[in-house]
């Protein structure tokens, strides 16, 4: 088998750092924010999580591609991320679930990837400086003080409303449970239960966490960012939840204010961008994290049992407890830094969590979570 | 849940000695645990045979006793101290088996002992087959299915259940033979049959054929909360069928989705709560069906393990450090991560880059052991390489094996090149039956063509790999390409990524070699990539993948166009540079170098740090000591080269560099890196190759009228026969340059030296000569270890061989002090010692051997280094040598260091070497020149006989109190023998012999039993073997030719466990140890009361000199 020629890259960054590497998968530009992530395995759901919108992810597993792609381990129906670095783009991919090759897969979205350049330095780069643009190009000709003139005067990604992008345009039904043998789901699920009828906002949801819930017993009904909350309403679902998503929940008006007309009125269940948008609504403010959590290996305690679970994770923004109110209680915290996990209301039947309780990829210690949901909407139905 | 206030004192278990399966990994962990509990201020009690150890120095714990494993001297101990706790998950199997043994017999419950880290329960579930296979039906889990079938009729039916392929494996079988892999029907019928009838107990165990499927292994922490962490994943790069310990291993898994490695995630927790290991680490082992993903459970270790160490190296996370902090009550979250300092071990850790670890087998010590790998471990150690790609990694792994390879492929030695001749048959027949080499054929199969796909069929290897050393393969032929037209060639961009791809500048200047008709050497590529300025980056292992910043400066190397991050160290005040030294290590243990040599290395790191120096190790073992981030104050875990020494020396400018404490490893490593300007410390080059070169060291002995036995250096076999025609028959013939005696011959006639020859000189040359010695017949064999500051020199101890010279002396047991020498030998033995030191100049350590005839002395070599034993005599006189040796090195003189007198203990200690025969079935035990043992272990006792005892059944050795003891001697020890029956008679044991040793026993008056030889009929000789009647068997072999029925007995000794001594020199100290155990039960006393009797016997002394 003949191995891909692979073009000659360069990799820029504002603070005026060029790599040279080599080129796989689209070739064209791209620039995007440059963020982390340390999973060891999963680049294929990373790739298609939404939540990465606007950014260029590093992987630091310096192998990638190695098991190739397949349809199943796809969070949603494209790429969103605008470009993919790694210490080694893998050739030939091994893995009898692989349908496809890694480089090939994002020749057909249409996202480039560099290989071949120190990811670490990289890494090393963003913990210390924090978020940075970056640009990939195969143009090995304009001079490097160019490169880096046109990364510095592109606009930021960062201020856009990537909601509205990666939301659904229309409600739709969402019916699919977990189809993978090799799947995982919550200790709950297994009991037979009577399903309930929820609506879940689409701000860039994964399809783990729609499969998730499906399990769980849920009917779900995927509704757009946009959507009003007494259109929800109208729907007199049994639970709503707020889904992931990219971008930084401070701009996201419409969905604070859909968000304030639905809580104390039905149970809602929040993940990551979700879980910031009902902070907002509590009163509290968010902030951009200097680096943020993207990997699988996040140490998190439930206050209320305090046992700890490894998590998934992928937010550049959280947080910050200052403006709570006393009737919402801290309910997961992270123990590498101590950032807020997971709230919930003294009183309503609301919560949320920072991560990712449906893995993909990631451990699945969290799954639980899905079941307390259910829980909770049980508990309201039952007084 | 904070640290348990009821536990005050807790007794650790040791793994004793090293044998094959059971190496240093288990003085890491014990190591770790004893500093970690301390530390938190428990009062340690240790307990292990082995004096080699980190673990058993005075300063690890509270109470060391150096004393065997079993469970009586440990239940003894126990008495003594009254521990509140046993911790056995730290010690190995050995630990284990000891533990349950002790719960068995009422001793725990007895003396309220409670077992932390595993109970009881645990460790049967997780050890009984059956309990075993029930746990993981309840948690859902599926293992490889089995039956047992006692006739053919079960096996059929067995059949039926598990269908085909299967694995057949007869129970107890002679030489573990029988047993095989059945495809169709009949192949089943045919293996039954003769399985069945080959086994002991007519018992076979049918299971569900998964060789070929993926195996991988998950390490798990659990603590008292149930918060479950998995620390690192690993892939065997060898499929199922392979032991784990012989599979070549990769960290992190690297062919599994996220959706599989999730699951086999959960599944592993699911293990270690359903075995119900409450606190500390486990090792859980997985096939996977590489067509279906359909996952298996290999097995479960509820304790740290070889693994344990590999993944803790890999990793950065110290596993056992944190398994002895979890069994005392923390919890993961209340621990903090050593290495970023701020997070907490509650967490996974990630790396960001890829590990290899390459299994160190020792076939050339056992040429007629099957070297099939299968799934009985066979190798004796393992080196581990980290670089950022499987390719770098994996290349640097082979070249740190110190087998003489530089990489993979470019080998000028390897066997199968060129590939003229070959027939495919033959390459498919190595792809499929594993060995040692088997990483060789898959090139050779790569070169012939063959495709990754036909490889994989025919190994299981997963493509992902074998695509990968294809790619090194594909980028040999482009260096290829290029060396024809000489190093110029070589432009910064080929240059750099050759070298990311891992290859060395050696397998560069091979090619260059083998390419072009010019000479050119790996300086000559060294001194061209430097000029390209390409050098390697250094990387920190970190646990975090770089997300936090990290305080442990543990570093590998890379080349990539990126960043170094080594921070040297500096002077907390004031900002400047300290002196670094650097310690080169020892590389993967392999029979003659092992874990004595690490001990070494790892003292002088703590001795110079404590001094105040900045300490560097280099090493490329992932089971040592050494290589812990916390031994010295950087460690670099990186092959043992001169290219890769060389680069760390350029990047941190030394003060000094250590070769003598790493064994040869080092010591081989010593003239290139002095001729590259790099600063040795301690005894100089010069005089380490006046030692090791024959001629500059008779010379010396000469000059200083030390006789030699009369020798030779040959190249030629002419010369060879030209030696033994002034010399005389038999003389002993090895190549020079080696440890362990390796290939070590006492040789009698001209045939056999002929054969000699044609089997291990045939790469002799000036360089690399073979010695010829005379051989000196019945000598005492004495080693002695000696301390010099380069003006003064001091006897470190003085140990006498209990078997005669001729047997390696690794392989002997030795007793100090001596206990049949004359004070007056003792004395001009220390004179010649110290007048050699002096006149080598030795800075550091130097050890000495010599063979006493008569009243004649006999040098035989010294080596201006550290020893096999010094941390045996160190453990004996209650000083540590080692650190001594490297403060003088630094400058220190003997005065200073304190050490200016010998010591001479009033108690005994004896040496006992342990052998891996077990695990080479039908090797002859028969002790020689060429070391075999893997390990040793000490016995300290007021007198002879009890330490000898007591190092016997250290060594495992089951000394017999009744039952029959089977004699049979070589003529020349017909005479002899006599005495020692009648020692055996009157110890209550019966005596059995053939005919011709009976009748020299009858004769004199001793009751013996005649058994017949094995043709003569039954039953006979192995009949009492296998009947277990048989509890001791002393057949010494004749020295030229071998009886017929003696290999046998002693293979068959191996089988059933019999103890089979020899000589006779080991027979009557036997003998001695029996009586000792016979007049009284053996005392446990600690290291530390030794050592305190013998300061205070010092002062005494002193006082009394002073008084007089």
């Amino acid at each position: 088998m003949k191995r891909p020629d692979r073009k000659p890259a360069r990799l820029v960054l504002e603070d005026g750092t060029v790599l040279q590497g080599r080129s796989f998968g689209a070739s064209r530009d791209s620039i995007g924010e440059l963020v982390f992530n340390t999973s060891i395995t999963g680049y294929q759901e990373i790739l298609t999580d939404p939540s990465y919108r606007g950014q260029t992810v590093l992987l630091t597993q310096p192998h990638i591609g190695n098991y190739g792609v397949n349809s199943e381990d796809e969070e949603s129906s494209k790429i969103w991320l605008s470009g993919l670095i790694v210490r080694e783009a893998c050739a030939r991919a091994s893995n009898f679930r692989s349908g496809g090759d890694l480089s090939e897969y994002l020749v057909q979205h249409g996202v480039p990837g560099i290989e071949r350049v120190d990811t670490r330095m990289l890494t090393r780069r963003v913990r210390s400086a924090g978020a940075l643009k970056v640009l990939l190009t195969e143009d090995m000709d304009t001079t490097a003080e160019a490169l880096v003139e046109k990364v510095r005067s592109a606009p930021s990604t960062s201020d856009e409303d990537h909601v509205r992008i990666v939301s659904t345009p229309e409600a739709v039904t969402w019916t699919k449970g977990h189809e993978s043998p090799f799947a995982a789901t919550s200790p709950g699920s297994l009991v037979e239960q009577p399903r309930r009828a929820i609506v879940a906002y689409d701000f860039g949801a994964k399809r783990n966490i729609l499969r998730s819930l499906v399990a769980s017993g849920f009917d779900l009904t995927v509704v757009p960012a946009t959507t009003p909350f007494e259109a929800v309403l109208e729907r007199n679902p049994d639970g709503v939840f707020l889904s992931n998503g990219p971008g930084d929940p401070a701009v996201l008006d419409y969905a604070v204010a859909a968000a304030k007309g639905l809580v104390g009125k039905v149970p809602v269940f929040g993940i990551c961008l979700g879980h910031q948008i009902l902070a907002q609504v509590f009163g509290a403010k968010t902030f951009k994290m200097k680096f943020g959590h993207h990997g699988g290996n996040q140490p998190v305690m439930d206050l209320t049992t305090e046992k700890v679970e490894i998590t998934s994770q992928n937010h550049s923004f959280a947080v910050d407890p200052e403006h709570l109110p006393d009737s919402v209680e801290v309910t997961h915290r992270n123990l590498n830094d101590h950032t807020v996990e997971g709230l919930r209301h003294r009183e309503l039947p609301v919560f949320s969590v920072q991560y990712h309780p449906e893995a993909a990829p990631g451990p699945h210690d969290s799954l639980y979570l899905f079941d307390r949901f259910r829980d909770l909407i049980e508990g309201v139905r039952g007084s | 849940m904070p640290r348990r206030q009821d536990l005050k004192s807790i007794l650790v278990i040791g793994s004793g000695p090293i044998v094959i399966g059971q190496a240093c990994e288990f003085d890491y962990s014990g190591t770790q645990a004893c500093k970690a509990l301390r530390e938190d201020g428990f009062r340690i009690i240790l307990v292990n045979s082995n004096p080699a150890t980190i673990m058993t120095d005075p300063e690890t714990a509270d109470r060391t006793y150096v004393e065997p494993i079993t469970p009586e001297v440990v239940a003894k101990i126990i008495e003594k101290e009254r521990p509140d706790a046993v911790l056995p998950t730290l010690g190995g199997q050995t630990a284990l088996n000891c533990a349950m043994k002790l719960a068995d017999m009422g001793v725990l419950a007895k003396f309220g002992v409670e077992m932390i880290g595993a109970t009881r329960d645990a460790i049967q579930k997780a050890e009984g087959r059956q309990e075993f296979r029930e746990a993981m039906a309840n948690c859902e889990l599926e293992v490889c299915r089995s039956r047992l079938a006692y006739s053919m009729d079960d096996a059929r039916e067995a059949l039926a259940d598990i269908g085909l392929p299967c694995v057949i494996r007869p129970g107890f079988t002679l030489g573990g033979t029988g047993g095989g892999i059945a495809y169709n029907t009949e192949e089943f019928e045919a293996i039954c049959r003769d399985g069945l009838d080959q086994s002991m107990n007519h018992e076979l165990l049918i299971e569900e054929s998964i060789v070929g499927w993926k195996e991988f292994e998950l390490e798990v922490m659990r603590d008292a909360k149930d918060n479950v962490v998995i620390i690192c994943s690993i892939e065997n790069f060898d499929a199922m069928g392979v032991h784990t310990g012989d599979s070549i291993t990769v960290a992190p898994a690297q062919t599994l989705t996220d959706r599989e490695y999730q699951l086999m995630r959960d599944a592993a927790i699911r293990v270690i709560r359903e075995i119900g290991v409450d606190t500390g680490g486990s090792n859980v082992q997985f096939a996977i069906d590489p067509k279906s993903g359909r996952m298996i459970v290999i097995e479960m270790n509820p304790r740290v393990s070889r693994s344990s160490a590999l993944a803790s190296k890999a990793t950065g996370f110290p596993i056992a450090k944190m398994a002895a902090k979890l069994a005392v009550g923390y919890t993961l979250d209340e621990i903090q991560n050593d290495i970023t300092k701020v997070t907490p071990a509650s967490f996974e850790p990630t790396i960001d880059y890829c590990v290899v670890k390459f299994p160190r087998w020792a076939f050339e010590k056992f040429p007629t052991a099957d070297q099939t790998l299968t799934t009985q471990m066979k190798s004796v150690g393992e080196v581990m390489a980290i670089g950022r790609t499987f390719k770098e990694s994996m290349q640097k792994a082979l070249r740190s094996l110190e087998t003489g390879r530089i990489g993979y492929g470019t080998i000028p030695t390897v066997p199968h090149t060129p590939l003229d001749g070959l027939e495919v048959e033959e390459i498919r027949s190595h792809l499929a039956t594993p060995r040692p080499d088997r990483i060789d054929w898959l090139r050779t199969a790569m070169l012939q063509g063959m495709s990754v796909a036909e490889i994989y069929e025919y190994t299981g290897i997963d493509p992902w790999f074998l695509d990968q050393l294809m790619e090194l393969i594909e980028h040999e032929s482009l260096i290829a390409e290029r060396a024809r037209s000489g190093l110029g060639a070589f432009d910064a961009t080929f240059l750099r990524e050759t070298k990311s791809l891992g290859f060395s500048d050696r397998q560069i200047a091979a090619s260059l070699c083998n390419e072009s008709d010019t000479e050119v050497t790996e300086w000559d590529v060294r001194e061209h990539r430097k000029s390209l300025g390409i050098l390697p980056n250094y990387k920190l292992v970190d646990t975090c993948a770089a997300e936090f910043e990290s305080y442990t400066p543990y570093y590998y190397s890379t080349y990539e166009d990126g960043e170094d991050e080594v921070q040297l160290c500096v002077e907390a005040d004031s900002g400047v540079k300290k002196q670094h030294v650097m310690v080169l290590g020892g590389g993967p243990n392999r029979i003659g170098q092992g874990i004595e040599f690490d001990y070494c290395c790892v003292h002088a790191a703590f001795t110079l740090s404590e001094l105040g120096y900045a300490t560097v190790m280099v090493n490329s073992n992932p089971e040592t000591v050494s290589t812990d981030f916390d031994t010295s104050d950087m460690l670099f875990f990186e092959p043992l080269t001169h290219e890769d020494v060389l680069n760390i020396v350029d990047r941190i400018d030394p003060h000094g560099i250590i070769v003598q404490f790493g064994g040869q490893t080092p010591l081989n490593l010593a003239r290139g890196l002095k001729d590259a300007g790099a600063p040795l410390v301690g005894t100089s080059v010069e005089s380490i190759e006046t030692a090791e070169d024959r001629d500059l060291f008779s010379k010396v002995c000469d000059e200083l009228g030390i006789a030699q036995p009369p020798n030779g250096m040959a190249t030629t076999f002419e010369q060879a026969r030209a030696i033994t025609d002034r010399v005389g028959f038999p003389v002993v013939v090895r190549p020079s340059f080696v440890l362990g005696g390796r290939a070590m011959e006492i040789v009698y006639d001209h045939q056999s030296l002929e054969s000699y020859w044609k089997r291990h000189a045939q790469n002799a040359s000036d360089d690399r000569p073979i010695l010829v010695d005379k051989f000196v017949e019945g000598a005492i064999e004495v080693d002695v270890d000696a301390l010099g500051d380069g003006r003064n020199y001091v006897i470190g101890g003085v140990m006498e061989h209990i078997e005669e010279a001729g047997i390696h002396s690794g392989d002997s047991s030795c007793s100090m002090p001596p206990y049949t020498l004359s004070d007056g030998m003792v004395a001009e033995i220390c004179d010649v010692t110290q007048r050699l030191a002096a006149r080598l100049g030795v800075v550091g350590l130097m050890n000495v051997q010599y063979a006493i005839q008569g009243s004649r002395l006999y040098i035989l070599e010294a080596n201006p280094r550290a020893s096999r034993t010094v941390p045996f005599v160190s453990k004996v006189i209650g000083r540590p040598l080692a650190k001594m040796a490297a403060r003088a090195m630094l400058g220190a003189t003997l005065e200073e260091l304190g050490m200016t007198e010998q010591i001479v203990p009033d108690h005994f200690s004896v040496k006992a070497p342990v052998f891996p025969f077990n695990k080479f079935r039908g090797v002859d035990t028969v002790l020689g020149p060429e070391m075999r043992s893997t390990g040793e272990v000490m016995g300290i006792d007021r007198n002879f006989g009890a330490a000898f005892a007591k190092a016997q059944l250290g060594a495992g050795i089951d000394l017999p109190k009744d039952g029959a003891v089977f004699l049979s001697v070589r003529d020349e020890d017909k005479r002899f023998v006599i005495q020692h029956a009648a020692r055996l008679h009157n110890l209550g044991l019966k005596l059995v012999a053939t005919h011709g040793t009976a009748r020299a026993l009858r004769n004199s008056g001793i009751p013996v039993e005649q058994v017949f030889k094995i043709h003569e009929g039954r039953p006979h000789v192995l009949d009492l073997i296998k009947n277990r009647e048989v509890r001791l068997i002393i057949n010494t072999p004749s020295g030229r030719l071998e009886r017929s029925d003696d290999r046998l007995i002693r293979s068959s000794a191996v089988t059933f466990k019999v103890p089979c001594i020899t000589t006779l020199a080991a027979a009557a100290a036997t003998i001695q140890g029996l009586e000792c155990m016979r007049s009284s039960s053996l005392d446990v006393v600690p290291l530390q009361d030794y050592h305190g009797e013998m300061a205070a016997s010092a002062v005494a002394k002193a006082q009394a000199r002073e008084r007089s």
